[in-house]
């Protein structure tokens, strides 16, 4: 057997307390699995900030619209990556679609993800920028001339009808999206949840906190690229649309914080046999990641920040750097919360008597620097993207 | 239609006079009888690999007398060299657990054979109330929850009862890992694919027992087909109260234990 997985796991052995089954030594789902909902999480969440400009008709968030489209598309790409990593063989992982077990709730990723990329996100993408496709490629020279064109899958028509016709069609497809963006996310907090062996995972709630910290990571993400990209672009950021964003962001963190903290009292009163070493599993191995990293600096610090820039009304340089800090921390607290439901569900055995330890690599396909290289990954799509497909130049709209 | 005009031209050629519309009778007419013929020849191939071996007739389960139980670990030591299990502490298709009831009331467990490193507690006798071991594998759940999860459906349950893992299909996610609550799986280090206690299937089609049951020297564990009333395993189960582990949970264990104390889950 491989020598330096031996060595891991005698290590590991000698760091268990209580008694765990002999099986358990091992942690099965690593740090991409924690970069998985992590991702999937932003993507639902700048789609559901972009509908609200589609759908809702909320004017003053229109300037990040596009930026959230795009932002979705680059993480979603991304998505399969972490779990593609993580298999045994990923050489298999076409099987998915092949032969999928139907009572699997694993066996949707590829029809949910592929239904949420090709049916959502690249239509209504292609409808929102037809029309600035079109007039890029008479505009532009070779070779950039035929990558619009070709993009624009040779589509010629920018009357006003046709340009309507597409400003409905991307609305009626953000429609559809808002389910399926519900869907995309539940599902992945539905695999959690669903697990009636694992105490920690086992929750109906777990696809709605799934998706309430979803749309939190998303907007926060996309304050976050808005007050990044703004002023490299030497515009000027808007307030209205910050304020807004912001509020939207306070919103979402308050139902989020609510609905974590209804499970984590529910389990508290039930206080069911799991109790004791989920009490232990808190104080012993999660307490910076849930209590310090994700409670306090995640949660209750930013929102206080999110609130004080209104309450006190403050001076737009103020608030501004609030909300940036305030997304910030957000950020590190989704993160940290996927951890804590990640990892923190395999620390415990299932003969509920003792813990075990996470020790996570630097290095290989499962270690830090995939993790972080997978992370930064999206941003390196979304900057090409938006060279590419310019967020915030609407040209059809000018040239009509 | 292109094929069937260039077949009716080669047999003109040839002077055969088969016509168009016999052709397609003989075409229509080949399809079933050659899905009947390939699956009588599948199905016979079946037989002569399962040497008239009916699946269909048999439902397998495991009994476990507690109090027989002596921790001696042959039964691991035999699983390991029959089904090529890793010799490392951290795999196992089978294990023992000791129980130690303390006089507070306090339970200490430990898995009785992973290496010894792991840190022990030293218990004095006299604050010793009982001990007790149990041995575990995989409970062949009737209601599987690995089969239910794993996505590309390389676990599964056979007609007789034995829940199985196909280790060219599987692609190595370990969901089956996270939701078998007995711990009963682990991903194999050098396949890189799930792996569990398999009742020795290899062994059980030829009309043999398992390996940990073969060896045992107490007879702590009864294999058995639970449609034969003659069985070892019904009977046992006639003459003992039973419990299996995790009731609770609805995956209907088939690994039945008789005196099982209320502490071991």
């Amino acid at each position: 057997m491989n020598q330096e997985l031996t060595e891991k796991l005698t290590d590991l052995l000698s760091q268990v307390t209580g008694y765990i089954y002999p099986n358990e030594i091992e942690i099965h789902w690593s740090i991409l699995i924690v970069v998985y909902p992590y991702v999937t999480g932003v993507v639902a969440g700048a789609f559901i900030l972009a509908s609200l400009v589609k759908v809702f008709n909320v004017e003053e968030v229109r300037p990040t619209y596009r930026l959230s489209l795009l932002t979705a598309l680059s993480f979603l790409l991304v998505a399969p990556l972490p779990l593609n990593l993580h298999l045994g063989h990923p050489e298999r992982a076409y099987e998915i679609f092949l032969t999928p077990n139907l009572r699997s709730a694993m066996a949707m990723f590829g029809f949910v993800y592929a239904w949420y990329l090709m049916g959502v996100l690249l239509l209504e993408i292609w409808f929102e920028y037809r029309g600035d496709l079109v007039v890029w490629s008479r505009e532009k020279q070779f070779p950039m001339k035929w990558i619009y064109r070709l993009l624009s899958l040779f589509s010629n028509d920018i009357s006003k009808r046709a340009l309507e016709f597409d400003h409905k069609a991307a609305k009626a497809i953000t429609i559809i999206g808002i389910p399926s963006a519900f869907l995309l996310h539940g599902y992945v907090g539905f695999i959690f949840g669903s697990v009636k062996a694992n105490p920690w995972w086992s929750s109906v709630l777990m696809p709605i906190v799934f998706l309430m910290s979803a749309i939190v990571s998303g907007i926060a993400l996309i304050i976050f690229l808005y007050m990044v990209i703004t002023p490299i672009r030497g515009e000027t950021i808007d307030m209205r649309c910050l304020d807004r964003l912001a509020s939207f962001l306070f919103y979402a963190v308050i139902v989020d914080f609510s609905l974590e903290a209804l499970d984590f009292v529910h389990r508290l009163y039930e206080s069911e046999e799991s109790v004791k070493i989920l009490a232990t599993l808190i104080n012993q191995k999660l307490f910076m990641s849930l209590l310090i990293i994700q409670v306090l600096l995640g949660m209750i610090i930013p929102s206080a920040m999110l609130v004080a820039g209104r309450a006190w009304r403050l001076s737009e340089e103020l608030r501004k750097l609030l909300y940036f800090t305030a997304c910030i921390l957000i950020q590190v607290g989704i993160f940290s919360t996927r951890w804590n439901v990640v990892i923190g569900g395999q620390l415990f055995s299932k003969s509920l008597r003792g813990l075990t330890t996470y020790k996570m690599e630097v290095i290989g396909s499962e270690g830090l620097m995939m993790a972080l290289a997978l992370l930064v990954l999206p941003f390196v799509i979304l900057t090409i993207l938006v060279k590419l497909i310019p967020p915030w130049k609407e040209a059809s709209r000018q040239t009509s | 239609m292109f094929v069937g005009s260039v077949i009716i031209r080669t047999c003109r050629r040839k002077g055969c006079d088969m016509k168009r519309r016999d052709l397609l009778k003989n075409i229509i007419l080949f399809i079933p009888v050659s899905g009947a013929f390939r699956a009588t020849i599948q199905a016979a191939q079946a037989n002569s690999d399962l040497n008239g071996y009916h699946p269909e007739n048999h439902y397998y389960g495991m009994g476990i007398e507690v109090a027989k139980c002596i921790g001696c670990g042959k039964c691991i030591e035999a699983c390991k060299i029959e089904n090529n299990v890793p010799r490392e502490p951290f795999f196992f298709r089978t294990w023992v657990e000791r129980y130690i009831i303390k006089k507070d009331s306090s339970v200490a467990v430990e898995s009785i054979h992973t290496g010894g490193k792991q840190p022990k507690e030293t218990i004095e006798e006299k604050d010793i109330l009982r001990s007790f071991f149990v041995p575990k594998t995989c409970n062949q759940c009737a209601n599987p929850p690995c089969v239910q999860v794993c996505p590309v459906g390389a676990t599964f349950s056979t007609d007789d009862g034995v829940v199985l893992v196909d280790r060219d299909r599987c692609i190595g996610c370990r969901y089956c890992i996270q939701a078998c609550p007995f711990g009963a799986r682990y991903l194999h280090p050098q396949t890189r694919t799930a792996d569990k206690c398999t009742f020795c299937y290899h062994r059980v089609v030829k009309g043999l027992l398992p390996a940990c049951v073969e060896v045992c020297p107490t007879q702590a564990r009864i294999f058995g087909d639970l449609r034969s009333r003659a069985s070892e395993l019904v009977r046992f189960q006639r003459m003992n109260k039973i419990h299996v582990l995790k009731p609770y949970l609805n995956t209907e264990p088939k690994v039945y234990y008789s005196g099982l104390d209320g502490v071991v889950n």
